[in-house]
């Protein structure tokens, strides 16, 4: 940039304005750096308004609920301030009457009763029948609620409502991994029948598993043989992979099931050339079958594509090397050929694995039960269930396992390399 | 195809042509699914398969009836005759016309503040004096790995408490996020292959740092920036589970739209409405494919 002008007898080189050229050299790198992060900033400013702050929002709400301690101030107050070793006093009891009766007039106690049902079943009705009647109670309250419900008696409950208080808490992601608070505050598994999580993400992990596991043998020879074909004829088949990658989505899987659906072509052939009677049609689609086939196709491209670039950079003079030294064909691809695929292999693989654990769409729509996966329940929780916390939890345990497995990816090959089409 | 060489054993042939016949089988299954849509949408019967009539090309079992049903539902009127006012009441209550002009108000705004974004963004990123390269790409990128329904939910908690949900901008911000990686990718791919000393001539020779930009780097990374703006297009073209979870049904889009017709009432029209995108994305498809060959070209890789 600047011109040193430095004089034999100067010990220091400077620059034409007299600084010398390291000082000079150090200002101009920072002045390029910075030019070159207030290009970037515009972009990162928006994706950490739309991206990282709604994540962080998601997180934080999987550790906070205040629908209790909000809206039961004075035994929440109360609750703060002393330890539950039994059912409390008269003192904590005149607090909860009064709070509930406020809560019934602010219409809060619904979510109040909904907030205690999730670690304490049947709190719901508990909870607003006693503030139906709360305020027609007389002194001693302690007395007066046990008689409406004898739940209130009861110092698991108690040890629930002390946690609410607090309005920052671990309890959803308890619920989240099948684990509940016991009467004594400890952490345990809840009964094998009513574990639903820890299954789902077992089953959504074995699903990318497989279907990855699907992808790359599918992908292999047709990823090799568009790599050893001349272009001109690879150029043409490169479109049957192409036109499903640029294929909507929903129009995959709404082919899927036009095909693959009980009374769809695919059973109407099989029917019609006699190998099934019409009676015993297979059921290929709303089962778990449904989710492997339409996912394995939809994630198809993403595997053949790296496989593909990679394979293409391989010289096949090294193949034919290893047969003109002896080798047999077999020997030539197993031992010169298949180990420089294996970069390729590992983009593929774990991009699909990334990809699949997240799928929403076509296991709700193809999917029936036994073909769910764990964003299908974080979208249940969402949309229908409205534990809201429960989902955010849910999604902060999906989210650890993805981050987990992009950093793999960025080690082993590196974001900056990925490539598309 | 390639001819097999003499020294080829009787199995090694075999196997050769088992090959081939294995590949053509995974072709056979990347595609067929795809392109059975195309005939099924012209059924004259209300099922997902083949009719007897289709079978036998009996021109009675093939209809455009779903394709008119594109138009005619939702309408007020949809029996009256076919003149000025019921183009209108399409036009106006159509649900799959307002999905579609949803789309692409929503696609369009979404993939330009992507691309002016991600474009500039890219420009700084493939500076080799870039501080944090390596973290700040790994955020960048990451809308397109982290799971659609993650960011969904964190979108549902934000855009609820920022007044931003049910509105147009809460949807083209959220699209333009998932749109973001892909044009970064595409971009910083071009850069690669972008010659600096360019650009430091125009600057030498006086331009002032946009007209360099818009004279010299644009033209050279346009066709990276254009494949990075239709990978931004589809992305938001295609996407249903933000739209679900932010959206009202002012903001309904074609995926949307076809989501509700699948799992509700499922009948051919999703087929006809599924043909017309097939036809797009092959229009995409080939887009892209002549963009590719044109930037190869332009940086002088010329494919053998």
């Amino acid at each position: 940039m600047q011109s040193a002008t430095a004089t034999p007898n100067d010990e220091v080189l400077t620059s034409a304005d007299g600084t010398p050229l390291q000082v000079a050299l150090a200002r101009a790198t920072r002045k390029a750096k910075w030019r070159a992060f207030w290009l970037v900033a515009p972009l990162l400013l928006f994706i950490i308004i739309t991206f990282a702050i709604p994540i962080a929002q998601m997180l934080y709400r999987s550790v906070h609920n205040t629908a209790f301690s909000e809206n039961m101030p004075a035994v929440g107050e109360y609750l703060r301030n002393n330890d539950i070793t039994d059912v409390p006093g008269e003192a904590a009891f005149a607090a909860l009457v009064s709070d509930l009766i406020t809560a019934r007039e602010n219409k809060t106690i619904g979510s109040v009763a909904t907030r205690m049902n999730y670690e304490f079943p049947g709190a719901r009705s508990q909870f607003t029948g006693s503030a139906r009647k709360a305020k027609r109670l007389e002194p001693p309250f302690k007395e007066a609620l046990i008689a409406i419900d004898k739940d209130w008696n009861s110092k698991h409950l108690w040890n629930v409502m002390k946690r609410a208080s607090n309005p920052i808490g671990g309890s959803f992601y308890l619920a989240a991994v099948d684990m509940r608070y016991d009467e004594n505050g400890n952490a345990v598994r809840v009964d094998a029948k009513k574990r639903i999580y820890v299954p789902l993400f077992v089953r959504t992990l074995w699903l990318s598993a497989l279907i990855s596991t699907l992808c790359f043998i599918l992908a292999f020879p047709v990823a090799h043989l568009l790599a050893t074909l001349p272009l001109r004829y690879s150029n043409l088949l490169m479109i049957f992979v192409l036109l499903p990658f640029w294929t909507s989505l929903l129009v995959r899987t709404t082919a899927w099931i036009a095909l693959l659906q009980g009374q769809g072509v695919l059973n109407d052939v099989l029917v019609g050339v006699n190998i099934l009677d019409d009676e015993n049609r297979v059921q290929l689609m709303y089962n778990q079958a449904g989710t492997i086939i339409a996912m394995t196709h939809i994630l198809l491209p993403f595997m053949i594509l790296p496989l593909y670039s990679v394979m293409k950079s391989i010289p096949p003079t090294y193949v034919r090397a290893a047969r003109s030294l002896g080798a047999s064909s077999w020997t030539a691809f197993w031992k010169v050929y298949f180990p420089q695929t294996i970069p390729g292999i590992g983009a593929g693989v774990l991009l699909v694995f990334i990809l699949s654990i997240g799928f929403y769409i076509t296991p709700a729509l193809v999917g029936g039960s036994s073909g769910q996966l764990i964003s299908n329940e974080i979208a249940r929780h969402m949309l229908q269930s409205l534990n809201w916390s429960l989902a955010a939890a849910l999604g902060g345990i999906l989210l650890f396992i993805i981050i987990v497995l992009y950093w793999l990816f960025d080690k082993l090959i590196g974001v900056d390399n990925m490539k598309l089409g | 195809m390639a001819k097999l060489p003499a020294y080829t054993t009787f199995g090694e042939r075999v196997w050769h042509y088992t090959y081939l016949f294995i590949c053509g089988c995974i072709f056979l299954f990347l595609v067929a699914p795809i392109l059975l849509v195309i005939p099924l949408s012209f059924n004259a019967e209300p099922y997902f398969t083949f009719t007897k009539e289709m079978l036998s090309f009996d021109p009675a079992g093939y209809s455009l009836r779903w394709y008119d049903r594109i138009l005619t539902h939702g309408m007020a009127n949809p029996e009256i005759e076919r003149g000025a006012a019921w183009w209108k009441d399409t036009w106006e209550n159509g649900q799959w016309l307002h999905a579609a002009k949803n789309s692409a108000i929503i696609g369009i705004s979404a993939t330009l503040l992507a691309t002016v974004l991600g474009t500039i963004a890219a420009m700084g990123l493939s500076r080799p004096e870039m501080p944090f390269r390596r973290v700040i790409m790994g955020l960048l990128i990451s809308p397109m790995i982290v799971p659609l329904i993650i960011t969904a939910t964190g979108l549902f908690f934000f855009y609820s408490k920022t007044g931003l949900a049910h509105t147009y901008i809460g949807v083209i911000m959220a699209h333009a996020t998932l749109g973001i990686p892909f044009v970064i990718i595409t971009v910083t791919a071009t850069m690669v292959g972008f010659d600096h000393s360019l650009s430091r001539a125009a600057l030498n020779l006086g331009a002032s740092p946009i007209t360099v930009f818009r004279e010299i780097t644009l033209p050279l990374i346009l066709p990276g920036v254009i494949s990075g703006a239709l990978f931004a297009f589809v992305t938001s073209f295609d996407e249903v589970v933000v739209v679900l979870f932010v959206a009202a049904f002012d903001q309904q889009t074609i995926p949307r739209q076809m989501w509700n017709g699948i799992r509700e009432q499922i009948s051919p029209t999703i087929l006809a409405v599924a043909t017309i995108l097939v036809i797009f994305s092959i229009l995409l498809l080939t887009t892209v494919e002549l963009l590719r060959r044109r930037s190869e070209r332009l940086r002088g890789i010329s494919p053998a």
